[in-house]
């Protein structure tokens, strides 16, 4: 989009010289205000992550216990060979990015189906549906966390009432007692919040998808299949790996569900949690603050294997 | 579109059924949980056996126990939400005027920035905020929890205006000019009004990721000076430390479900149009 101060083309023509150089000042002039105008924001925004994260790895850098501040030593990367070797740090990142694949994979999905089903929606029922849709994107996830609990909770839940004639749930299934049954919920919980989001990226992907190459398609004898797999798709591929990816950034950092659910009980602790135990729970600062910085490590990685794997430039598709 | 045989419009029906329930069942079953009584809550049924406001007294009337924990939070969720929205968009709005209207260097560093904070995760920032703020006395206060409020905020605020602004016809300035506007009345004339829903916009979605916030809730709060609700949920305790807290939590979750559901309802369009075009281009 280009804006829209008018060039001095008539000038120009006449005195080349004397308008490159109001011109320039012009542009120096633009930029000047520019600067202005996003520099706050630039600068808040650098204020309230970058230093943060340079903090952290300085601090990551120390034996600190906040318990025993005047022990703090500096040693180096060893907090990072503390955490690289232990195996609750490898546990719990492979439970994060287990949750991730699956509530990704399960999202695009479902998230595509609700797309369909809003882009195809009959007048009168589109806008009931997007409302519905968008209510489990308003809501606090802690309060999804907490509905979900509720319902699966083996003293105040109806699941297992309800379901006890599924082979594998009883009246006394304590879906919280293990790993597989915890992390359902968990998934289901995270899934049912967050599919909302997906969904209305992949209908605003739909809507791009041109009307007359799949009328051709029909015209041409191609089945309901064929449309969707050689022109709706493709022709999506944009929209679908920028929701994929920032979903994947999203569910990597969970922590809401988890904590309220089982605190990381029995399997199911994610990176996040661990990051939060350590720091702010037992006070080590220093081996917390290097946990973070793995964190956002593994968020810098997905994002340039995303990035370089599939070709996604987020700058364009998010509208630039 | 031609009439819709029978069939269709089955089908439609059937649709609809399997989205509204998929989408409101969960908030239903709390609400269902918020209805029951203490000795209720382990029926194991969906329908409280009564229906009891027991829940809602406790944590809203004077006699309730659990008032002082629920009603302290709230106001601190409303405050410092509506004040780090407020801040959000008022240097949102100036940056993105400046993105979509000005040619200068950087305009893509800025974008660029914006996406990069707003995959940052969470608590990669609040191990570092935790302890400075305890340092310098913003742990446990509103600020406190303002400033980081702004990483969640000002990304995306950034990214939809950027895109609502990008979509005005900025041309109309000088038309307006050219009729005689002066620039500041062509500014709030012609811009102004197609600024503004694209503003509001953004500050209500802004809000929902503000209200939403969990890690900084907890982790940079410890008492009811700051603690936003999601985080004192996670710490209710109820109004006696003998009894589950379910009802008193399912009731304070429907009371603060209830504001998003209305502005979900009054403000659809807009909430769609305003996370789809900062997200993808529309």
């Amino acid at each position: 989009m280009t804006t829209s101060v008018t060039p001095p083309v008539a000038e120009e023509r006449a005195a080349p010289g004397r308008a490159r150089a109001r011109r320039s000042d012009r542009a120096r002039q633009e930029a000047r205000l520019g600067w202005w105008l996003a520099g706050p924001a630039f600068v808040v925004m650098l204020a309230v992550t970058l230093y943060p994260i340079l903090q952290a790895m300085y601090d990551s850098l120390f034996r600190y216990r906040l318990t025993a501040p005047e022990e703090r030593q500096f040693i180096g990367l060893s907090n990072y060979g503390v955490v690289l070797v232990d195996p609750i740090f490898w546990r719990d990142l492979w439970v994060t990015v287990l949750i991730t694949i699956i509530t990704v994979v399960i999202e695009l999905v479902l998230g595509f189906a609700l797309a369909m089903v809003m882009h195809r929606a009959i007048r009168g029922l589109r806008g009931a549906l997007r409302t519905a849709i968008l209510v489990p994107y308003g809501i606090i996830t802690v309060v999804s966390a907490f509905a979900w609990f509720y319902a699966f909770d083996i003293t105040s839940g109806y699941v297992n009432h309800w379901f006890d004639w599924v082979p594998g749930i009883s009246e006394n299934l304590n879906w919280f007692a293990s790993q597989g049954t915890s992390l359902f919920v968990i998934i289901a919980s995270e899934v049912w919040k967050t599919t909302p989001f997906i969904s209305l990226l992949l209908l605003a992907g739909l809507a791009q998808v041109p009307g007359d190459m799949e009328e051709a398609a029909k015209v041409d004898g191609a089945t309901p299949w064929q449309v969707l797999w050689r022109v709706i798709l493709p022709n999506m591929k944009a929209a679908i790996m920028v929701a994929v990816l920032f979903r994947a950034l999203d569910a990597f950092r969970i922590f809401d569900n988890v904590f309220i659910m089982t605190n990381g009980a029995n399997g199911t602790e994610v990176l996040s949690l661990l990051a939060y135990r350590t720091s702010i729970g037992r006070l080590e600062i220093g081996l917390g603050s290097a946990v973070s910085v793995l964190l956002f490590l593994c968020v810098i990685l997905i994002c340039f294997a995303a990035i370089k794997l599939f070709k996604v430039d987020l700058t364009s598709a998010r509208g630039e | 579109m031609g009439r819709l045989t029978g069939r269709q419009k089955l089908g439609w029906a059937v649709i609809a059924v399997l989205v509204f329930v998929y989408a409101l069942f969960p908030v239903l079953s709390i609400f269902m949980t918020s209805l029951k009584s203490t000795s209720d809550i382990r029926s194991g049924t969906f329908l409280p056996p009564k229906v009891s406001w027991e829940n809602y007294q406790q944590i809203l009337t004077a006699e309730g126990g659990a008032r002082d924990l629920f009603l302290p939070a709230l106001r601190n969720s409303i405050g410092i939400s509506l004040i780090a929205t407020a801040i959000a968009v008022v240097l949102a709005t100036l940056a993105a005027y400046g993105i979509a209207r000005l040619d200068f260097r950087g305009k893509k560093l800025i974008l660029t920035t914006a996406l990069g904070v707003s995959i940052f995760p969470v608590i990669s920032i609040v191990t570092p905020l935790f302890n400075l703020w305890r340092n310098i006395g913003l742990y446990d206060t509103w600020p406190g929890l303002i400033i980081p409020y702004l990483s969640l905020t000002l990304p995306i605020s950034i990214w939809t205006l950027a895109a609502f602004f990008r979509q005005i016809p900025w041309e109309l300035e000088q038309a307006a000019q050219v009729d005689g506007a002066t620039p500041w009345q062509a500014f709030r004339k012609a811009i102004v009004p197609l600024a503004a829903p694209g503003v509001f916009t953004t500050a209500l979605i802004a809000f929902f990721i503000a209200w939403n916030d969990f890690v900084y809730g907890i982790s940079l709060t410890s008492t009811s000076a700051a603690r936003p609700v999601p985080a004192a949920l996670a710490f209710f305790t109820g109004a006696s430390y003998f009894e589950l807290p379910v009802g008193a939590i399912s009731a304070a979750s429907i009371i603060v479900t209830i504001p998003v559901v209305v502005l979900v309802v009054l403000f659809q369009r807009q909430i769609v149009s305003g996370l789809t075009q900062g997200a993808v281009k529309g």
